[in-house]
């Protein structure tokens, strides 16, 4: 197995059949991602990050070019690429411990007992700190709660790949920062590979391995590909005056603000 | 604290109270206005003691206690209700998902929908050759389209989120009927079985009038033509209650299944 281009989108193209004609939202994509790497896809609203995403997740298929994981050609969803959906998506009619639940049973319906999906489940909600709140409902538990229990319910999928569409931007600064932090303890604890969609530099610099940043669309495309070189684990106080940190932040508002601005 | 308690208490019953009270004032109005062919409050409700007194009785098929004709007219309307709800929720969830269902079936919907249960009377004589069974498919054919319109409607807006979640999870067809459709569904089915009930009430009365038989609405009928004024009173405030206690039932039932966010 090509462990350099784990995942990989090989000159993709994205065009979407609309009643107003045909829009086409990426043109010539091409993103590798290795093993075990954690890729935030930067850009601004509506130039195709989510786009991206869905295509790898599955829920898209690519209208030209091909898009592959583990060296096969990605061609439906499925658990082996996870996905933390923005707006958490937990099914309100369940407790968070059937959430998480669901998951498990349906990607281990046969190779765990049923002791041990019940110790699978309890594990995955204990990593995210939400085993006290097991057996309360999504409308029972804050925003921030609720994607911990969206990445809970991930992880427990075990996926190759972790995809995280934007999991904190509904959140209040404080919180996401204690995410983050979080987050970034628990993919050093599982090395996961993570795609992840953001538009906050500071989110992408401090937990990347690699910066994907994109032009605006339509005909979107990947612009830049920056790497961060800073070592881990990463003490976001501590980055505040680091020169790598201040060079990265700098490079990705530069692609952004400066020659990809946004007009209006 | 108990002084607010009181207060609140207060703010609903005197209302309540009062508009009650003004009502029946103009009733025994109405009924001295008229010279007691519409009988006073106080008549009608010693005539609804009396026959509440001994609601069971069975002197023959002609001659059984009001209890007994409530029965039967809530027995019809379970009975075609039921077959509604058999045949509309599924048919609703088919038409919700299938764009190709729903294009074909919506113009016949929308045609018979608008036609007044009642209109459907003479074709189930037609067809079943029993007064009985044509009361029940009167209310089939009455209450099978709210519950079909709202299935279908809730099935369309199931959102997308969850049938992407179901698409990663790999449910199977059942894990997402069961697990998803269904929850989310549920409340505007209910809305729809809601409706449904209501206008099933509203109709067994006037088709039992027009069919014969044990039953309220035939009951009502069978005392106009004894001239017995109060017993029809009686059975107006019955029949008002029952549709209320329907109603307030399924709203309670649809509260239970109502998620917030
Ligand atoms: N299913 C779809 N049908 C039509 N157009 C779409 C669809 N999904 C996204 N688009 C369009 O593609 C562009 C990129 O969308 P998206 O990937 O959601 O952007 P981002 O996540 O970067 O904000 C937008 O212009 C959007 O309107
Ligand atoms: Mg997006």
């Amino acid at each position: 197995m090509n462990l350099d281009k784990f995942v990989s989108l090989e000159n993709v193209d994205k065009t979407f059949h609309t009643k107003s004609g045909d829009f086409t939202a990426l043109k010539d994509v091409n993103i590798s991602i290795k093993q075990g790497e954690f890729v935030s896809i930067i850009g601004h609203s509506g130039c195709g990050k989510s786009t991206v995403l869905n295509i790898i997740a599955g829920l898209y298929g690519p209208s030209e070019g091909v898009a592959l994981c583990a060296d096969k050609e990605i061609a439906g969803p499925g658990p082996e690429r996870a996905v933390v959906f923005q707006n958490h998506s937990l099914l309100p009619w369940l407790t968070v411990y059937e959430n998480v639940m669901l998951a498990v049973n349906s990607v281990f319906a046969n190779s765990k007992s049923k002791a041990e999906k019940d110790e699978w489940v309890k594990h995955n909600l204990k990593l995210v700190h939400m085993d006290h709140a097991m057996h309360k409902r999504p409308n029972e538990i804050s925003g921030g709660m609720k994607q911990r229990v969206g990445i809970a319910r991930a992880l427990s999928m075990q996926p190759k790949v972790l995809l995280m569409d934007e999991p904190f931007g509904a959140l209040d600064a404080l919180t996401r920062a204690h995410l983050q932090d979080e987050l970034m303890k628990i993919c050093a604890a599982i090395n996961t590979t993570v795609v992840m969609v953001t538009h906050d530099v500071d989110e992408a610099v401090l937990l990347s391995d690699k910066i994907v940043m994109m032009t605006n669309g339509p005909a979107a495309t990947v612009g830049e590909v920056l790497s961060v070189n800073l070592d881990r684990p990463r003490n976001r106080l501590a980055l505040a005056n680091d020169a790598e940190y201040l060079r990265c932040r700098q490079a990705v508002l530069t692609f952004l603000y400066d020659k990809h601005r946004k007009e209006h | 604290m108990m002084q607010q308690h009181f207060k609140a208490w207060m703010s609903w019953l005197f209302p309540t109270f009062l508009g009650i009270f003004v009502f029946i004032l103009i009733w025994s109005g109405v009924s001295t206005a008229t010279e007691g062919k519409i009988p006073t409050p106080f008549v009608t409700w010693d005539a609804a003691v009396n026959l509440f007194s001994d609601p069971f009785y069975d002197n023959g098929p002609n001659d059984m206690g009001i209890g007994w004709n409530i029965m039967y007219s809530l027995g019809r309307v379970a009975l075609g209700f039921s077959l509604a709800a058999l045949v509309g929720i599924p048919l609703g969830f088919w038409i919700g998902r299938s764009l190709f269902a729903s294009r074909s079936f919506n113009p016949i919907i929308s045609l018979l929908r608008p036609v007044s249960p009642l209109a459907w009377l003479p074709l189930g004589l037609l067809i079943f050759n029993s007064t009985h069974l044509a009361a029940i498919w009167v209310i089939f054919i009455s209450s099978i389209w709210p519950m079909i319109i709202n299935t279908a409607v809730g099935v369309s807006r199931v959102p997308q989120d969850y049938m992407n979640v179901a698409k990663v999870l790999r449910l199977n067809e059942w894990q997402i009927l069961t697990k998803i459709m269904l929850p989310a569904v549920l409340p505007y089915l209910l809305t729809g079985v809601r409706l449904a009930i209501g206008v099933a009430w509203l109709v067994i009365v006037a088709a039992e009038m027009l069919t014969g038989g044990i039953g309220i609405g035939f009951w009502v009928w069978d005392e106009w033509n004894n001239l017995n004024v109060p017993h029809i009173l009686v059975a107006i405030i019955v029949i008002g209650l029952i549709g209320l206690m329907l109603e307030a039932g399924l709203v309670w039932l649809a509260q239970r299944f109502s998620y917030g966010e």
